[in-house]
């Protein structure tokens, strides 16, 4: 793909139910790689220049009239503005509606396991991990919002009964997001909330950052909709005022 | 599925038209059955619900779908909150579906969605802010404008994961009517979208019913 060139900048792992959070600047690409195949990352982005603009799972969901998302999307701010776009994509779902898991739902289906006890091998959960890493940059409960689930496929029924598709990603499947704007990114690696797993899922999870080129004219996630050359113009127009 | 209400509005403690473009902040205490009816048929009513306790526990659709396992609303739904509460139980409903997916139209949405002059038409994102503004007492912001239910939208999801928007299964004077679980502020913005050919770019007003929870 054009938009990853071949500079690595760095690259991390983190083992499956932990948390993390960064800043990528505009043009950076991130691949997530999912290391031994049914992981979940969930992930929050907001505007570090002003953290009451953040992802909106449901533009970006009308937007691009989708219920997944893959490659050729772009991820929406609740401003109209594209925080990042979906490059490329060997997984081909992620789910953006199902939440996240929480204290009580982990202790229910995996049974509780403290940190006194188990020290790193506690169950953490996504909820807290993103009170957790929020609160590193004034965030609360408050800010929270319908987070992406990457390598998690939930498809519907007709009648609109969510179907959890615990084969979703196979080892080594990978997804590149490009930012499109400077992005506070939090993160974490805990399982998604619907995943029927009898032991707790501990997937670890590859990242790599590289230094990307921003989106051309004919970048395929600006032209593949209109709205999304929009999208695009209100990033231009955002840009150009500093 | 839908079912009728046997509530009669003669009987009911409150009731209120919202003109299309306006907004509907009020406190719905635990017990009280709160109707809202689609008076013209095809009209959106972009809703959101706080803990009256807690503002900072809202509704929150991202958990209400996960935990019916269903992205539609209807009768027997339980709206749930941010921190796992049920907040509200929709209990009669004569339309048989309604929208959580698709949120509340902004200024910016729209120039993405629409056109990007289209930015200075009035939307539901709008009348939260001046909600919010207006009613300094509940101590809301710009953070609290979360993801909304959309009473009587239709947006219908594949299997393939495509999601679309259909025309309204609502029609004139039907309702949908959900029993509070705990004291909420209700905020609906009566959504003004002029570009939205589900309305047949013509918003209506919605009533709005409360009985007392003895009733
Ligand atoms: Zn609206």
């Amino acid at each position: 793909m054009a938009t990853v060139r071949s500079d690595l900048l760095y690259q991390d792992e983190i083992d499956g139910g932990k948390h993390w959070s960064f800043t990528l600047r505009r043009g950076t690409v991130l691949r997530l790689i999912d290391r031994e195949g049914g992981a979940n990352v969930g992930m929050l982005f907001y505007n570090p220049a002003n953290l009451l603009e953040r992802y909106n799972a449901p533009d970006t969901l009308k937007c691009q009239h989708t219920f997944k998302l893959t490659a050729g999307h772009c991820l929406y701010s609740d401003m109209g503005r594209v925080f990042c776009s979906i490059v490329e994509d060997t997984a081909g779902w992620h789910d953006t509606v199902c939440g996240n898991s929480t204290k009580s739902m982990v202790a229910e289906r995996w049974g509780r396991r403290s940190y006194q006890e188990y020290r790193n091998g506690w169950t953490q959960n996504g909820h807290d991990s993103f009170l957790v890493e929020g609160a590193k940059y004034g965030l609360g409960r408050r800010d929270l919002a319908a987070n992406v689930n990457w390598f998690s496929k939930v498809r519907t029924e007709r009648d609109g009964t969510l179907v959890f598709d615990p084969e979703s990603t196979r080892a080594g499947a990978r997804v590149d997001l490009r930012f499109d704007m400077d992005t506070l990114v939090l993160f974490h690696t805990c399982p998604h909330p619907m995943n029927p797993a009898a032991e707790y899922p501990r997937k670890p999870v590859a990242y790599e950052l590289y230094r990307g080129d921003p989106a051309a004219a004919d970048d395929p996630c600006r032209t593949g909709r209109p709205e999304n050359g929009r999208g695009f113009a209100n990033n231009h127009l955002y840009h150009l005022c500093g | 599925m839908t079912k009728k209400s046997t509530l009669s509005p003669e009987t009911a403690g409150y009731r209120k038209t919202v003109p299309a473009g306006d907004y509907w902040m009020h406190v719905v205490k635990a017990g009280q059955v709160f109707r809202i009816v689609d008076l013209e048929g095809n009209q959106a009513a972009d809703t959101l619900f706080y803990s009256a306790a807690d503002p900072a526990e809202r509704y929150s659709a991202v958990d209400t779908i996960r935990e019916q396992r269903n992205v539609y609303l209807g009768v027997g739904t339980r709206l749930m909150s941010t921190a796992g509460n049920p907040m509200l139980e929709i209990v009669a409903d004569t339309v048989g579906r309604h929208d959580t997916l698709g949120g509340a139209c902004s200024t910016e949405s729209n120039t993405v969605r629409y056109a990007l002059e289209k930015k200075c038409m009035h939307a539901c994102r709008d009348s939260y802010l001046l909600a919010v503004a207006e009613h300094e007492e509940f101590g809301l912001t710009k953070r609290d404008i979360t993801h909304n239910i959309n009473f009587f939208m239709n947006v219908p999801v594949t299997p393939e994961g495509g999601l679309t928007f259909a025309d309204g299964v609502s029609g004139p004077g039907q309702y949908v009517e959900m029993r509070a679980c705990m004291d909420v502020i209700v905020l609906i913005s009566n959504c003004p979208q002029l570009n939205n050919p589900c309305n047949a770019y013509d918003p209506t007003p919605i009533e709005v019913v409360v009985w007392d929870a003895a009733a």
